[in-house]
């Protein structure tokens, strides 16, 4: 009887110690130190920083997307550094330095290839999600002999990826089905310059903002053979444009009905479009130049940032009223925002004051800040449920 | 002459002197805290597009290499005016022509680090 005890405790203490070493992955985040090289890794559901992970070489610019299992992040770096990270040992398992500078990338449908997205050289370079191994190279030039830097890299259905050649003003999709021999379709003169594109969380339609032009760029992948159309050529053209001090970014957008609101170029307005028409309804004048427009899950309500001089401010848009609500100011140098996946917070770096600061989204009051080190960009590991992220 | 015309005239090129002295400094590089906010401005800001390191993104680099390509005097005009028809922006709102001679010159020897 004491021996079966004994064995009963032994047992309920190993069953202690091995629940107190696990956890699950789908509340954890990775934050950008942009000037450091370095990313922390936080979790959402008690707001803290579990730990930092250094030696990924150039994040100026570094963007992020996650395996299907949640379980490692890769990190786009802007020296072509590619790092792929364990977010629960919080080590580098694996890095590669791909090209000479880089802008992000995507990883396919069944998450085994990665895509990047090159300016230097121009092009996209494909990679086993496992190993890193490399499968396949698109470079970006065009019928003419010239080169572009590659934007808006998206991943879509079907193992399909679609980007955007920025100076050749190109749209191209390239179905990886073989991974090492890339298909791809080209679609020419699109537009002026575009400088980024989403795709719509239906993985229907991938649209592209352009800065040398109004209007934007409009590809239905569900009919690919209709080619690419322009749309909302005439907004704003009545007004002088503003100069631009930080291009807008083209993500997680947000929708109301069949309204979309989006960042205009180069004037403090957010744009509000009929996706039925596939007009301008509405230009909502906001407290800058917008740089990510973000619609908070399961609400009526759409947040955004802004671009220097006047990166201090966030505001929040109520969409069916189609204006703007509120107005914060988290610190210097807002940089992006990340919504927890159902809502209730909303994570926001401030980089020039070297914080975060994570609020309440019903109440709009700040519920914590973190130190951070020149904080950029906020990914939470859920972004590995949604095409086009 | 006389001495004393001529001790006039030395007071006066001395004064002129000190004048334009004056109104040169008042030109000069920034220092302090407004030289931090600068260093800052241009890693941060114009690294939005031209990269933390300066070595280019959507923009061109702003390594020596490419700076010492050009008179510092341009590219202050380019910091200042902006590139209309390309995404290069003016900051002439926010910077003084000296503040952009300073920024061109520490360009083209190789741009200050921030300090944290």
């Amino acid at each position: 009887m004491k021996y079966v005890s004994l064995l009963a405790v032994l047992f309920l203490l190993s069953g202690c110690v091995s629940t107190a070493t696990l956890r699950g992955t789908g509340d954890l985040g990775v934050v950008v130190e942009r000037a450091t090289g370095s990313v922390q890794i936080v979790e959402t559901s008690g707001h803290s920083i579990l730990g930092e992970i250094t030696g990924l070489g150039n994040l100026a610019h570094a963007t992020v997307v996650f395996s299907r299992d949640q379980r490692y992040a890769y990190v786009f770096g802007r020296d072509g550094g590619l790092t792929k990270v364990d977010l629960l040992t919080r080590r580098i398992v694996k890095r590669t330095i791909q090209a000479g500078d880089s802008i992000g990338g995507a990883i396919s449908s069944d998450g085994r290839i990665i895509a990047v997205a090159n300016y230097t050289p121009g092009g996209v370079k494909f990679f086993s999600s496992d190993t890193l191994e490399p499968l396949a190279e698109i470079p970006a030039i065009s019928a003419d002999g010239s080169r572009s830097k590659v934007v808006g890299l998206v991943d879509a259905s079907n193992d399909v990826f679609v980007f955007a050649l920025f100076e050749a003003g190109e749209i191209w999709l390239a179905d990886m089905h073989d991974p090492h021999h890339p298909k791809v379709t080209k679609y020419t003169n699109v537009g002026k310059q575009p400088y980024d594109s989403l795709l719509t969380p239906n993985g229907r339609w991938y649209l592209s903002g352009m800065f040398g032009e109004d209007g934007m760029a409009l590809l239905d992948l569900w009919h690919p053979e209709n080619g690419v159309k322009r749309i909302l050529g005439t907004y704003g053209r009545e007004d002088a444009k503003m100069p631009v001090y930080k291009m807008p970014h083209l993500e997680g957008w947000g929708f109301y009905d069949h309204y979309a609101f989006v960042p205009a170029v180069g004037r403090p307005e957010v744009l509000v479009i009929d996706m039925n028409t596939w007009t301008v309804v509405k230009h909502i004048p906001t407290r800058g130049q917008p740089v990510f427009v973000v619609g908070q899950p399961a609400s009526r309500r759409i947040w955004v940032n802004f671009a220097f001089p006047d990166n201090q401010y966030l505001q929040v848009i109520d969409a069916p009223e189609q204006q703007v609500i509120k107005t914060l100011e988290p610190g210097k140098g807002v940089m992006f925002l990340e919504f927890t996946p159902r809502g209730e917070n909303v994570w926001v770096s401030a980089r020039d004051s070297d914080k975060l600061v994570v609020y309440d989204t019903e109440t709009f009051e700040p519920v914590a800040e973190l130190p951070s080190v020149r904080p950029s960009g906020i990914f939470f590991t859920p972004r590995a449920n949604h095409i086009g992220w | 002459m006389t001495a004393g015309k001529k001790m006039k005239r030395f007071l006066l090129i001395v004064v002129l002197g000190l004048n334009t002295q004056i109104v040169w400094a008042s030109d000069q590089a920034p220092e302090g805290a407004r030289r931090t906010e600068l260093i800052r401005l241009v890693r941060e800001d114009c690294g939005s597009c031209h990269g933390l390191t300066l070595e280019g993104g959507l923009g061109p680099p702003l390594l020596p290499v490419t700076m010492n390509q050009k008179d510092a005097a341009a590219i202050r005009e380019v910091i200042l005016n902006g590139l209309p028809g390309t995404p290069m922006p003016p900051w002439a709102r926010f910077l003084t022509p000296g503040e952009a001679q300073w920024i061109a010159t520490e360009l083209q020897k190789g741009f200050p680090d921030e300090v944290r």
